[in-house]
């Protein structure tokens, strides 16, 4: 759905599924396709390594913010389909990346080179490992085992909040001071989503409102889990556990649970980014779902009636960040245009294309404004966008969403191998 | 009969030939060159297969993480643990490896057969539509299996329908979905190999057993089949190294209780980061299939791969 105005996806919609609209999310995740994603990140990284090296003052060893200086150039590294674009003359345009040079005069090569936390942390890790560029200023990782990595091997740069004062100004509450980064020293939100119950009514027969039907016989073979940490995470919720202070018991409690639903042959399998095409092909009735997933498969030809639901025990939250590899060449300009998306006018533009859990609440005006700019479908779209709790979620939504423990490499290595071996035999 | 001095011309005597200095330095010339033709190849080998392997046994030995490196400190026990604690994943991919050579062999060959002796003038035609799907990348086609096998999909969805198959029943999560998936994968790599065997028969031979009164049965059997033979062992190398190491099909169409060690392997070098460990599981595999492929080698027998060729 990159142009609006031809369809009209949010028209008549249920509003379980609007909620359902971390679209991006699982597009840019269902881009990867499995082991393709492999390849595509050798493609994109060969077509995306053209670092340019102008002057500016690189960070890391003796790096301090009051010498550096601005360079006018940008080098981002974002997932696919994660910000706002348009076609001009059969060229893809990123109307807010045009906005902010226009405004700051600093050109931005953005390049869409994350297929994955890990496979791209695998590709950076070298050169940071050698105290050099990795041709990135700014870099989108999702919270999680590799984003802690990197903050405890020093691959970071300190963000200078004195350069940010839309995000003091507009932030919502819900990415201020995250568990994951006290203080967002290192590390600004640029969306979130969650995770929690895709199904397919027909098969199913009625509505799904809790975790337990994942565990429930009577769908023995037609339940689908991901083999991802989310997994886990909502299986602690289910067990009354905060996957955010859970500890290896904790772990090996739901490792056990899981186990047992594997072995009595209530899993079809622990899928990869295709449970979304089991869904719809119907080998599965019920599955944990990311729910942009389900979105655009409902919107696919295919006309998939699935449906998203936020489990009443409580929902599994993510948010990607954006931070600052060390040793970047252009650190000023990484932190003007991280300051500059937090502006309410930008933050609404990206939201109404990628319809994500935007981190800036007050850009819900703006896009009341850009509905009742608007006609028709369009602006039902936008309406009912603004009013979708998983683009501008309440404080209530908040209540039961909880975030993955923060896991260093020692406990990361703990919890895969208490929860690969379920994943993978 | 010795020559005593080499710089004395010896008339061509006894046997052997004696060397003329001339001829000694363009001898020594042709090694030289011989050995110059050979640096390119060793080098190539020795950057691209030599290297690699040993920075993966160094690797496989080594302890430490990603952010602190790796260091040497001859830890075996990456190796040990590799087999205890994925001794089943490792039996898949060899069942499964072994499954679809067979399947792969027992289609192949009657298909290389009809297009080597009945194909006439269309035989490139009947190649390539062999060939033909396999111009679309191979993600793309298993995951097209997925879409046909599905449950309630195009195949099963109007069998179930009409009730004849149980509701129940799935084709897709199963050790046969993966079998199935691998051994489509690697048909062209049975197939082509064993046509290229058999057209290189001379048809002479075939006239000859008849007019031994051979029957039909008989001559596929003692004629073509063992003229075959170096197809035949070329295709399964290939299938069954590839099929053995291959994980993609399993993830896209295995289920529980279906995992291979390409998978382990993938997701301890790209998920867990375990560098070492996942050096281990590779070196393992390889050592495996290398015996495999050694005893197999052997009792195939080199000398019937030779006899194929004297025809």
């Amino acid at each position: 759905m990159t142009d609006k105005s031809e369809s009209n996806p949010l028209e008549n919609m249920d509003p379980a599924i609007i909620r359902g609209m971390t679209m991006p999310r699982m597009t840019r995740r269902g881009f990867l396709g499995l082991a393709g994603a492999g390849m595509l990140g050798a493609i994109a990284a060969a077509c995306g390594s053209s670092s340019s090296s102008s002057s500016g003052t690189a960070t890391g060893g003796s790096f301090s913010w009051a010498t550096a200086k601005k360079a006018g150039v940008l080098d981002f590294a974002n997932w696919p389909l994660y910000i706002d674009q348009n076609t001009v003359n059969g060229k893809t345009v990123y109307p807010t990346l045009q906005q902010f040079t226009k405004e700051t005069g600093i050109k931005v090569n953005y390049q869409e080179v994350i297929q994955g936390n890990s496979s791209f942390f695998g590709k950076i890790e070298p050169e940071l490992k050698a105290g050099k560029s990795t041709g990135y200023d700014l870099m989108v990782i999702t919270d999680g085992p590799v984003l802690t990595q990197l903050m405890m091997y020093g691959w970071l740069t300190q963000l200078d909040h004195s350069y940010l004062p839309n995000f003091a100004k507009y932030a919502g509450p819900n990415v201020k001071n995250p568990s994951y980064d006290p203080g967002n020293k290192y590390t600004l939100a640029w969306q979130s989503g969650f995770t929690g119950i895709g199904y397919n009514p027909e098969l199913t027969g009625g509505d799904i409102t809790s975790l337990a039907s994942l565990f429930d016989p009577k769908f023995a073979g037609k339940v689908g889990m991901l083999a991802a940490v989310d997994t886990p995470n909502l299986v602690m919720i289910y067990q009354g556990v905060d996957p955010n202070t859970s500890g290896p018991s904790d772990w090996k409690k739901a490792a056990a649970l899981m186990q047992d639903q594997k072995s009595k042959g209530i899993v079809r399998k622990y899928y990869q980014q295709d449970y979304i095409n089991a869904l719809e092909n119907g080998d599965i009735a019920i599955s944990i779902a990311y729910s942009g997933d389900i979105y655009q498969a409902n919107q696919s030809s295919k006309g998939a009636n699935l449906k998203f639901v936020v489990p009443s025990e409580g929902v599994f939250r993510w948010t990607d960040n954006m931070c600052i590899p060390a040793h970047s060449l252009h650190p000023v300009d990484a932190i003007t245009y991280m300051n500059y998306v937090y502006n309410p006018r930008v933050a609404a533009t990206m939201a109404e294309y990628i319809d994500y859990m935007t981190p800036v609440p007050s850009s819900k005006n703006y896009v009341i404004q850009d509905a009742n700019a608007s006609s028709g479908s369009n602006k039902a779209g936008l309406l009912a966008m603004a009013d979708s709790p998983l683009v501008y979620p309440t404080a209530a939504d908040f209540a039961h969403a909880y975030y993955g423990p923060s896991l260093d490499p020692t406990a990361y290595q703990t919890w895969n191998s208490i929860f690969q071996p379920i994943f993978q035999s | 009969m010795t020559i005593t001095a080499a710089e004395t011309p010896v008339p061509a005597a006894a046997g052997r030939t004696p060397v003329h200095p001339a001829v000694r330095r363009r001898m020594l010339k042709k090694r030289f060159t011989l050995v110059g033709l050979l640096i390119p190849g060793g080098a190539w080998l020795a950057l691209f297969f030599v290297a690699p392997i040993l920075t993966l046994v160094i690797l496989s030995l080594s302890t430490g993480n990603v952010g602190l490196g790796w260091h040497l400190t001859y830890t075996w026990t990456n190796f040990s643990q590799s087999i205890t604690s994925y001794k089943p994943e490792f039996l898949h991919s060899f069942e499964f490896g072994t499954a679809a050579t067979v399947v792969a062999l027992l289609v192949s060959y009657p298909a290389a057969y009809w297009i080597a002796f009945y194909g006439g003038q269309k035989k490139t035609t009947y190649l390539l539509i062999v060939l033909l799907p396999f111009y679309v990348s191979q993600l793309i086609r298993t995951i097209s299996w997925q879409f046909i096998l599905a449950d309630q999909g195009i195949f099963f969805g109007p069998l179930k329908a009409l009730h004849l198959m149980p509701q129940n029943f799935h084709i897709l999560a199963t050790p046969w979905a993966v079998i199935g998936g691998l051994t489509y994968a690697q048909i062209p790599y049975m197939l082509l190999p064993i046509f290229a065997a058999l057209e290189r028969i001379d048809r002479s031979f075939i006239e000859a057993s008849k007019d031994l009164y051979a029957t039909k049965w008989e001559t596929v059997r003692r004629v073509v089949l063992p003229l075959s033979t170096p197809g035949i062992f070329a295709g399964v190398l290939l299938v069954f190294i590839s099929a053995t190491g291959d994980y993609v099909n399993e993830v896209i169409l295995g289920g529980t209780g279906t995992g291979v060690i390409g998978n382990i392997i993938n997701s301890q070098f790209f998920v867990n980061m375990n560098y070492p460990f996942a050096a281990a599981l590779s070196l393992v595999l390889m050592v495996a299939l290398l015996i495999i492929v050694i005893v197999y080698s052997k009792s195939l027998g080199t000398e019937d791969l030779m006899g194929g060729g004297t025809y």
